[in-house]
C-alpha cells in the first residue's frame, strides 16, 4: 500500500518531467499531462480503500543524515492522507483534462501542463510525506509552481506583480515555518511524522507553544489567512484552471492539511488555538464581506476561498479536526467546480466582470446547473455537501468545552454571521451571472454558447461529489473513524473517540436563519432592479472599502513595502558609496603607486645596475650590522 | 707575500670595474669593465684558495671556469655591441632608452580603457 502511494506520488512527477522534456512540442502533452494523473487517481483510491479505517502505515528509506538526524524518503498513509490524496488527484485530473481544451491551443500549454503535474506531485508529496523535511520540500516546490503558474501570462504586468506577491507573501510565512519544523524535529528527536506525533501525544515537547506559533505562520501564508491573505485574490491573474487547482486541492489546502496532520502539537498550545480562532474569525468575516463587494467573478470566488479556509482553520481551533478535514474535502470539490464553471462562462462571455454577464441560464445550461450546485453547496443549503461541512464546523465550535471554549465562542459567532454573508454573495453571483438581462456583450443572439465537451465533463464529474458528499455525514462517525478522530492516531492524547459530523439542532437552525436572511436581503434588492448590482444599495458607502479588500494592500504598502524600499535604498547607498569606495580606492591607490614606481624605469641599464649595487650594499650593511649586534 | 696584497688588488680591480660598468657610456668600455669585475673575482678566488690552503684547488678550478665563461661572454657581448652599432650607428649606452616607461604620457591610455570602477574594459 505504501509503495502504491509512493507510485501515485511519482506518476505526476514523471508526467511533468516528460512534458518538460518535450519542450514546446505540443503533440503528446495532452496524453502525458492527463494519463499519469489518472493513474495516480486510481492509485490513491486503491490506497484509500486498502487503508480502510483508523491507524497509519509508514514505510521509509533513509536517504541522508543531517547531524544526528536522518532524512528519510517514504510514505506515511493515514486516513487523513488517503482521503486528501484522493481529493488532490481527482481535482488535478479534472483540471488537467479541462485544460486540454481550455488552454490546449496556447503556445505555452506544454510548460503549463508540466507545472500543473509537478504541482500535483508536490501536493501528494506533502500529503504522503513520512518525514517533515520531505514535507517541506513538497511545500516549497508548490510555492515555486504557484509562482510560475500565477505568472503564466507573464507578458501582463498584473500577472507578474501577482506572482511575485504570492511568492513573497507565502515565503514570508515559510521562514518562521521552517524554524518551527526544525524546532519540532529537534525537540521530538526525529523528523519522522509518526515520531513527532508520538512525542506530542506523550507531551514530550518542551516549547509546544512556540513551535505551534511558528508553524501557524507558514499555514497563514500558504492558506491565505489574515494577515497574509491578500495574495490569493491577486492570484486570479493566472488562468482559471490554475485558480481551481490552487484554491481547491493544492496550495491553500496544504496549510489546513498541515495543521490537521500535526494537530497534537497544536492541541498542546491553547494560546495559539485562541490566536488561530481570532485570525479565522477576522478572515472568514472580512473575506466574505469583500466577496460581497467584488465585481470580478474570479475575485468573488477567491475571497470566498479565503473565507472558507478560515472556516476550516476555525474548526481546527475548536478541536474539530475531523470536521475541518471534512469541510476541506467537500470544499475542494465544490470550489474546483465553481472555478471551472466560472472559467467556462468567462471564456464564452469574454470578460471577468459580473456586470458583463447575466441571463446566461438558457444559453449555458450545463455551466448553469453545475454552478448552481456549487453555489448552493458554498452557501450551505441543506442537502448539499457544503451544508454538512459548515454545520460540522459550527457544531464543533458550539460543543467546544474546556480550553476550547473561548475559541469556540469566537468561531461560532463569526461563523454564523459569515454564513449569512456567504449566502448573500453566492446568491448575488448566481443572479448576476445567470439571471436578469443580458448586457451588451458578444453573443447577443439567443442561442446556446455552450463550451466543448472536454470542459463540461469535468464540471459534471465534480458536481456529483459536490452535491452528494454530504451523505458521508449521514453515516454517523464513519468519516471520523477514517480520518482518525480528534488526533489522527488511536491511543493519543485526546483518546480515540470519533466525532459525529451530523449537524446539531441549535447551530443549524441559527445558521439557516442567517443564510435565509443574507440571501433574502440580496434577493429583495435584486428584485427592485435586476439590472443593477444588489451589493451597491446593500453595502452603501462601505462598498468602496470592501472593493479594495479593506485597503489592506495599502496598509501593507505603508507598513512593509515602504520601509523595505527605504532599507533597500540605504543598502544600495552603502554598497555604492562605502563598499565600492574601498574597491575603487584600492584600484586608484595601486595605480598611483605604479605611477611613482614607473618614474624609476628610466630605460638606462646603468641606472638599474647602480640601483642593484646600492641594494646589495644596503643588504650587506644590514647583514653586517645584524651580525655585530647578535 | 702578505695575503693582503692580492685582496687589495682585487678590491681595486673590482672598484675600477664597477666604475666602468656604471659610469662609462661606451658599450665596449662597459664590456671591458665587466672583464675587470670578473678578474677581480677570480683574483679573490685564487687568493683565498691559497690563504685557506685549499687542498683541492676549488678556487683555481672556478677561476678556470670563469675565464672560459668570460671568453664566451665577451664574444657574445661584442656581437651584441656590433649589432647595436650596425642598427643605430652608435654604441653609446646613454641613448639606448627604448625600454623606459613613457612617464609623461602614462595613465591617459589606461584611464581611457577603464570604466568608472577602475576595471579594464
Amino acid at each position: 500500500m505504501n509503495t502504491l502511494a509512493f507510485a501515485s506520488l511519482l506518476l505526476p512527477a514523471f508526467g511533468s518531467a516528460v512534458t518538460f522534456a518535450g519542450g514546446r512540442d505540443l503533440r503528446h502533452v495532452k496524453f502525458w499531462s492527463t494519463a499519469p494523473i489518472a493513474l495516480a487517481l486510481v492509485g490513491t483510491i486503491l490506497v484509500a480503500i486498502s487503508h480502510g479505517t483508523g491507524g497509519t502505515s509508514t514505510e521509509t528509506y533513509t536517504i541522508g543524515t543531517a547531524g544526528e538526524f536522518h532524512i528519510e524518503i517514504g510514505t506515511r498513509v493515514s486516513g487523513l492522507a488517503a482521503l486528501t490524496a484522493v481529493l488532490v488527484a481527482a481535482v488535478a485530473l479534472c483540471v488537467q483534462s479541462y485544460s486540454t481544451s481550455y488552454l490546449g491551443g496556447e503556445p505555452r500549454y506544454a510548460s503549463y501542463a508540466a507545472l500543473i503535474s509537478l504541482f500535483t506531485a508536490a501536493m501528494l508529496t506533502v500529503v504522503y510525506a513520512a518525514d517533515l523535511i520531505v514535507l517541506l520540500i513538497g511545500w516549497e516546490v508548490m510555492g515555486a509552481c504557484s509562482y510560475f503558474l500565477i505568472g503564466h501570462y507573464w507578458e501582463r504586468e498584473i500577472a507578474r506583480a501577482a506572482s511575485i506577491k504570492a511568492f513573497l507573501m507565502t515565503v514570508a510565512g515559510d521562514v518562521p515555518f521552517l524554524f518551527g519544523l526544525i524546532a519540532l524535529g529537534v525537540q521530538a528527536g526525529s523528523f519522522q511524522v509518526h515520531d513527532v506525533i508520538a512525542s506530542a501525544d506523550g507531551n514530550a515537547l518542551s516549547h509546544p507553544g512556540w513551535i505551534a506559533a511558528l508553524l501557524l505562520c507558514g499555514v497563514l501564508g500558504k492558506s491565505a489567512q489574515f494577515p497574509l491573505h491578500s495574495w490569493l485574490p491577486d492570484a486570479m491573474a493566472g488562468p482559471t484552471p490554475i485558480s481551481a487547482l490552487i484554491h481547491a486541492a493544492t496550495m491553500v489546502a496544504a496549510g489546513i492539511y498541515l495543521v490537521a496532520l500535526l494537530y497534537p502539537v497544536f492541541v498542546l498550545a491553547p494560546d495559539v488555538l485562541v490566536v488561530m480562532a481570532v485570525i479565522a474569525a477576522i478572515t472568514m468575516l472580512g473575506a466574505a464581506l469583500c466577496a460581497l463587494a467584488q465585481t470580478d467573478v474570479k475575485r468573488i470566488l477567491a475571497y470566498s476561498t479565503v473565507s472558507q479556509l478560515a472556516y476550516m482553520l476555525g474548526g481546527l481551533a475548536v478541536n474539530g479536526r475531523s470536521q475541518a478535514v471534512y469541510l476541506l474535502i467537500v470544499h475542494g470539490f465544490f470550489k474546483a467546480l465553481l472555478f471551472l464553471a466560472a472559467g467556462v462562462v468567462i471564456h464564452r462571455v469574454g470578460s471577468n466582470e459580473l456586470s458583463r454577464m447575466g441571463g446566461l441560464r438558457f444559453r449555458m445550461p450545463v455551466a448553469y446547473t453545475t454552478m448552481t450546485i456549487g453555489l448552493l453547496a458554498l452557501a450551505g443549503v441543506p442537502p448539499l455537501s457544503g451544508f454538512f461541512g459548515k454545520e460540522a464546523v459550527l457544531g464543533a465550535a458550539y460543543n467546544a468545552t474546556g480550553e476550547f471554549a473561548v475559541p469556540g465562542r469566537i468561531v461560532l459567532v463569526a461563523g454564523l454571521i459569515t454564513a449569512g454573508v456567504t449566502a448573500a454573495y453566492a446568491l448575488r453571483l448566481w443572479l448576476g451571472m445567470f439571471h436578469g438581462p443580458f448586457p451588451d456583450a458578444p453573443h447577443e443572439h439567443e442561442e446556446r454558447i455552450e463550451a466543448p465537451q472536454t470542459e463540461l465533463i469535468p464540471l459534471v464529474l465534480l458536481a456529483i461529489p459536490a452535491a452528494l458528499l454530504g451523505v458521508v455525514a449521514l453515516f454517523g462517525n464513519g468519516f471520523s473513524q477514517v480520518v482518525g478522530g480528534a488526533s489522527g492516531e488511536s491511543g493519543s492524547l485526546l483518546g480515540a473517540f470519533a466525532v459525529d459530523l451530523w449537524p446539531g439542532g441549535m447551530t443549524t437552525l441559527l445558521s439557516l436563519l442567517f443564510v435565509l436572511g443574507g440571501a433574502g436581503l440580496v434577493y429583495l434588492f435584486w428584485r427592485r432592479d435586476p439590472k443593477a448590482d444588489p451589493a451597491v444599495p446593500l453595502l452603501g458607502s462601505l462598498r468602496g472599502l470592501l472593493l479594495d479588500g479593506f485597503r489592506f494592500d495599502a496598509l501593507i504598502g505603508l507598513a512593509v513595502v515602504r520601509p523595505v524600499r527605504a532599507a533597500a535604498k540605504l543598502v544600495a547607498f552603502l554598497d555604492e558609496n562605502v563598499v565600492d569606495a574601498y574597491v575603487r580606492g584600492s584600484g586608484v591607490g595601486a595605480r598611483g603607486l605604479g605611477t611613482v614606481l614607473r618614474r624609476l624605469q628610466t630605460g638606462s641599464v646603468q641606472f638599474y645596475l647602480t640601483c642593484l649595487f646600492l641594494g646589495v650594499l644596503v643588504m650587506a650593511a644590514v647583514y653586517a650590522y645584524v651580525g655585530t649586534v647578535s | 707575500m702578505h695575503a693582503l696584497y692580492p685582496l687589495i688588488l682585487g678590491a681595486l680591480l673590482f672598484s675600477l670595474g664597477l666604475y666602468g660598468v656604471l659610469a662609462r657610456r661606451s658599450a665596449i668600455a662597459v664590456l671591458m669593465a665587466l672583464e675587470l669585475l670578473l678578474n677581480a673575482v677570480t683574483l679573490n678566488l685564487v687568493a683565498y684558495g691559497s690563504i685557506l690552503r685549499d687542498r683541492y684547488g676549488t678556487g683555481q678550478v672556478f677561476t678556470l671556469f670563469i675565464i672560459t665563461v668570460a671568453a664566451a661572454e665577451t664574444g657574445l657581448g661584442l656581437a651584441i655591441v656590433l649589432l647595436l652599432y650596425r642598427q643605430r650607428a652608435t654604441a653609446d649606452l646613454g641613448v639606448q632608452r627604448e625600454l623606459a616607461e613613457p612617464v609623461e604620457s602614462f595613465g591617459a591610455d589606461e584611464l581611457a580603457a577603464t570604466d568608472d570602477y577602475g576595471v579594464l574594459r
